[in-house]
């Protein structure tokens, strides 16, 4: 790549110089909440700020690569995943990041998300669940939960919902997380642990729709009088207490977890170390080069044309 | 050339393989057959109206019993399956039949059985050694049959010319050409999905590209692989997704997004019959409209058809220098007899073709926008250093200079004129293409895509008859190049010659487009839909009538 041999000198990645448009989302979103999170993890991390990539598909949430100040594509419903996929497989420099919602992540996009965890992409996938379709204003969603009054489903959802981590455990994701969007604390741990993930990373974050599904997540918000239960995950010490604990490894495990009723248990239900699919296609290129020796493009695709005469 | 026309079986059913030689310029299949080789009865009744008065049948006189009242033929019966069985044992059955025959054929047409020899060891080199053994010994067999002097005396070949000035030849299908027409032109990235008859460019590319530096990703669907090849584009690396007319349109959401966010993109459009799943292994021109309107909204995006397997080479070449110069996506429409037919060509000189598919990740300037109105859209790769501490989104919703989203009326016009008026500036480079035969006359046929051989030998036997014809075949189908009213000025007639429907209104989609573009009233049409590729004949008949 014709990467310049001297860089502009590096400026800090600040949330000021992370900051873009001004959110359209409504006052009192639980996105804001995922949005401060995330520029204080880049804050944090101080990657190099033209590597990292912000994408996004079609929904309230995914206006996000609006408001970060980073390389961004805001694409199609649903098809983020495979776009991500290209970005993550032809560009190990990068730092790529995903956001998006239910709807485009679970309904429109559910085939996209199982591949791309099947395969193992590289990448760090941000879903804000918040239930319903806002952006569109009120619909049911692939998580609405069986009851929920919305404008298609007048007298209460009939559907059995989708659950998120048991898709993804299914599918097979190599990091599944669960965060709420007022613990920011959690929420930028559970990113962390994404980021540093070496393959394909979800965090589901139960963010609130305050228009369209107010006091969803009430039960898992302490201040409103919920419970937010963290996940006690091994710590491999061989003490009595470690045996009551989860083991993140255990698939069985993270499933039964999976299926507490709701509001559940948040933190790190899943996290297996699978070569990813960035590093497989990488082996084959770097096998099909050094049997190609030194031959340049030129000469292999001649090579090739020999053969056809 | 060759053409092969399969079924749409796993195995099993009628295939059909035709080779038409000449030591000029091969232009179509032929309108009829001098030599014609039948294993089954189904396939003697099939195709003997095929073959010319006075040809040769070579029959299996084991399984076929030719009319002995079609006396204009001359018939030869060879007991092809009981000595294939002779010479290899009870064991093979029904196999080796077809190396027995090739064996016939190269005693007949003098063919160097060496070479063949090596060609079917090298074929059948994957499987245990027995299976390379039985065939040369079927080829042997058949080579030794003693099929009659006279037969062999009807056909003998000049030795082939030595081309001292010329290139050497190389012999590819269409979608090899294609597919080795993208590695010339720096495509290192792509996604698929599996479809008749587009599969076997992905499975080149797939097992290629790699050895370039390069991945291509068989995706989960039509929407993950066009979404990918997005991905791969938008990082920097120009990629291509291709299908058939039915995946072609899972992907025109996403297609239209390149159109917006200005993301260059190969699609290639290997056509088959249609609508739905249609003809899938038969040939047809009915994606044009597709191609060019297939897009919700204003979505404009160019359109280049290959006229040749060796215009596939070069078609892939100059679709990747459109979608990097103007940042558009390109649709390549090739077709299925395209696709499958095997053509010599002169070897390209790749040292002067091959481009170096590195993205640009060098900083900019200050004042960088991505959707600049007083330029053709040049993106900044992620990972390009932004010098004013901007970086640009690219986006799918109608967007300002910087990429903002903006509902803004005077915005969405000015934004719709710039998308527009790019290729409206590829129209002017284009160059026109050249008239076969006479600059002005009676009557000049347009054509596009695989009718280029029938149409021109059309042209050259009418010409040598003493009728005055001429044809135009287009390559550049969106935008048109400019220039071709004057051309379709110097003729009394013009004749759109394609394998699509006449429509409503009595015109094919070219016509129609020619006809809605030039308002011209002597633009008129010849079509078929019978998923077989134009006869000489068959055009001749329609435009001389």
């Amino acid at each position: 790549m014709n990467v310049p041999a001297v860089l502009p000198e590096r400026e800090k990645v600040t949330k000021k110089a992370l900051t873009a448009d001004h959110p359209t989302w409504c006052p009192g979103c639980g996105d804001f909440a995922v949005l401060a999170a995330f520029y204080k993890v880049l804050e944090k991390r101080q990657l190099p700020h033209e590597n990292i990539v912000t994408l996004a598909g079609i929904g309230c949430s995914s206006r996000f690569p609006y408001f970060v100040n980073t390389h961004g594509a805001h694409f199609i419903h649903g098809r983020a995943v495979p776009l991500a996929s290209g970005v993550s497989l032809s560009r190990p420099d990068l730092h790529v990041f995903l956001f998006g919602g239910d709807g485009d992540g679970f309904s429109i996009g559910g085939n996209h998300l199982d591949h791309g965890a099947r395969k193992n992409i590289r990448l760090t996938y941000v879903i804000m669940d918040n239930f319903v379709y806002g952006l569109t204003k009120k619909q049911t969603s692939p998580t609405s939960p069986i009851g929920y009054r919305s404008k298609t489903d007048p007298t209460g959802a009939i559907d059995q919902p989708v659950n998120p981590i048991k898709k993804l455990i299914a599918a097979g994701a190599t990091f599944v997380a669960r965060t709420h969007a007022t613990q920011i604390n959690h929420m930028m741990q559970m990113m962390e642990r994404a980021m540093d993930h070496d393959g394909f990373s979800v965090v589901e974050v139960l963010s609130e729709c305050v228009e369209f599904f107010p006091g969803a997540f009430d039960a898992g918000n302490p201040r409103k009088g919920g419970a937010f239960t963290i996940i006690e995950e091994k710590k491999w010490d061989n003490t009595p207490e470690d045996e009551a604990r989860h083991d993140v490894t255990d698939e069985i495990a993270a499933y039964r977890l999976a299926n507490l009723p709701f509001p559940g248990l948040f933190g790190v239900f899943y996290e297996i170390d699978r070569p990813t699919k960035n590093s497989l296609e990488s082996k084959w290129v770097a096998e099909a080069r050094a049997k190609a020796g030194a031959s340049s493009d030129v000469e292999i695709l001649q090579k090739t044309f020999d053969r056809m005469k | 050339m060759t053409y092969m026309t399969i079924p749409s079986t796993i195995s099993g059913g009628p295939s059909i393989f035709q080779v038409r030689i000449g030591s000029g310029e091969v232009l179509s299949a032929g309108d009829e057959a001098d030599f014609l080789v039948a294993l089954h009865q189904h396939s003697y009744q099939e195709h003997i109206g095929f073959l010319r008065d006075g040809g040769i049948l070579l029959y299996d006189s084991d399984n076929v019993q030719p009319d002995p009242n079609k006396k204009q033929f001359v018939h030869v019966g060879v007991p092809i399956t009981g000595l294939t069985i002779e010479a290899l044992g009870g064991s093979a059955k029904d196999k080796g039949k077809n190396i027995f025959v090739l064996g016939l054929l190269a005693r007949i047409f003098h063919l160097d059985t060496e070479k063949l020899k090596r060609l079917i060891a090298e074929r059948f080199s994957g499987k245990s050694g027995d299976v390379a053994n039985t065939a040369l010994m079927a080829f042997q067999a058949g080579f030794a049959y003693p099929v009659g002097n006279v037969l062999s005396r009807l056909y003998r070949f000049e030795p082939g010319l030595e081309t001292t000035a010329g290139r050497a030849q190389v012999t590819m299908d269409g979608n090899q050409a294609l597919a080795y027409g993208l590695i010339a032109a720096g495509v290192r990235h792509g996604a698929g999905y599996p479809i008749t008859p587009w599969s076997s460019i992905m499975e080149i590319l797939r097992s290629e590209l790699p050895k370039y530096g390069g991945v291509f990703v068989q995706a989960e669907d039509e929407l993950g692989a066009v979404s990918l090849a997005l991905g791969f584009s938008y990082a920097g690396h120009l990629a291509v997704t291709g299908s058939a007319g039915p995946g072609i349109s899972l992907k025109s959401e996403a297609i239209g997004w390149a159109s917006m966010a200005e993301i260059p993109l190969l699609v290639i459009n290997v056509q088959r019959g249609g609508p739905s799943t249609g003809l899938p292994t038969n040939v047809e021109q009915s994606d044009l409209y597709q191609a060019i309107f297939g897009g919700h909204g204003d979505s404009p995006r160019a359109v280049l058809a290959a006229s040749t397997v060796e215009d596939c080479f070069y078609i892939a070449l100059e679709a990747a220098r459109i979608a990097r110069k103007y940042s558009t996506p390109v649709i390549i429409l090739s077709d299925s007899s395209l696709a499958t037919r095997i053509e010599a060509f002169d070897e390209p000189d790749l040292k002067s073709l091959m481009h170096d598919p590195e993205p640009d990740l060098a900083p900019r300037d200050e004042g960088f926008k991505p959707y600049a109105l007083d330029r053709v859209t040049s993106h900044a790769a992620p990972g390009t250093p932004m010098r004013d501490g901007k970086y640009p989104v690219v986006t799918g919703l109608e967007h300002d200079e910087m990429g903002h989203p903006t509902g803004s009326p005077k915005l969405h016009a000015a934004m719709t004129a710039k998308r527009r008026r790019k290729l409206q500036l590829l129209a002017e480079e284009i160059p026109l293409p050249e008239v076969h035969g006479d600059p002005s006359g009676e009557a000049l046929l347009v054509g596009w895509g695989s009718t280029y051989g029938p149409i021109h030998e059309a042209v050259n036997q009418a010409r040598e008859r003493g009728e005055g014809l001429s044809a135009l075949h287009l390559r550049h189908l969106h935008p048109l190049p400019s220039g071709l009213n004057e051309i379709f000025d110097r003729f009394k007639r013009v004749i759109v010659i394609e394998m699509n429907d006449a429509g409503l209104y009595g015109y094919g989609q070219l016509a129609t487009i020619l006809r809605a573009r030039y308002c011209n009233p002597r633009i008129r049409s010849l079509t078929k839909t019978d998923g077989l590729t134009f006869r000489v004949r068959e055009i001749l008949e329609g435009v001389l009538k």
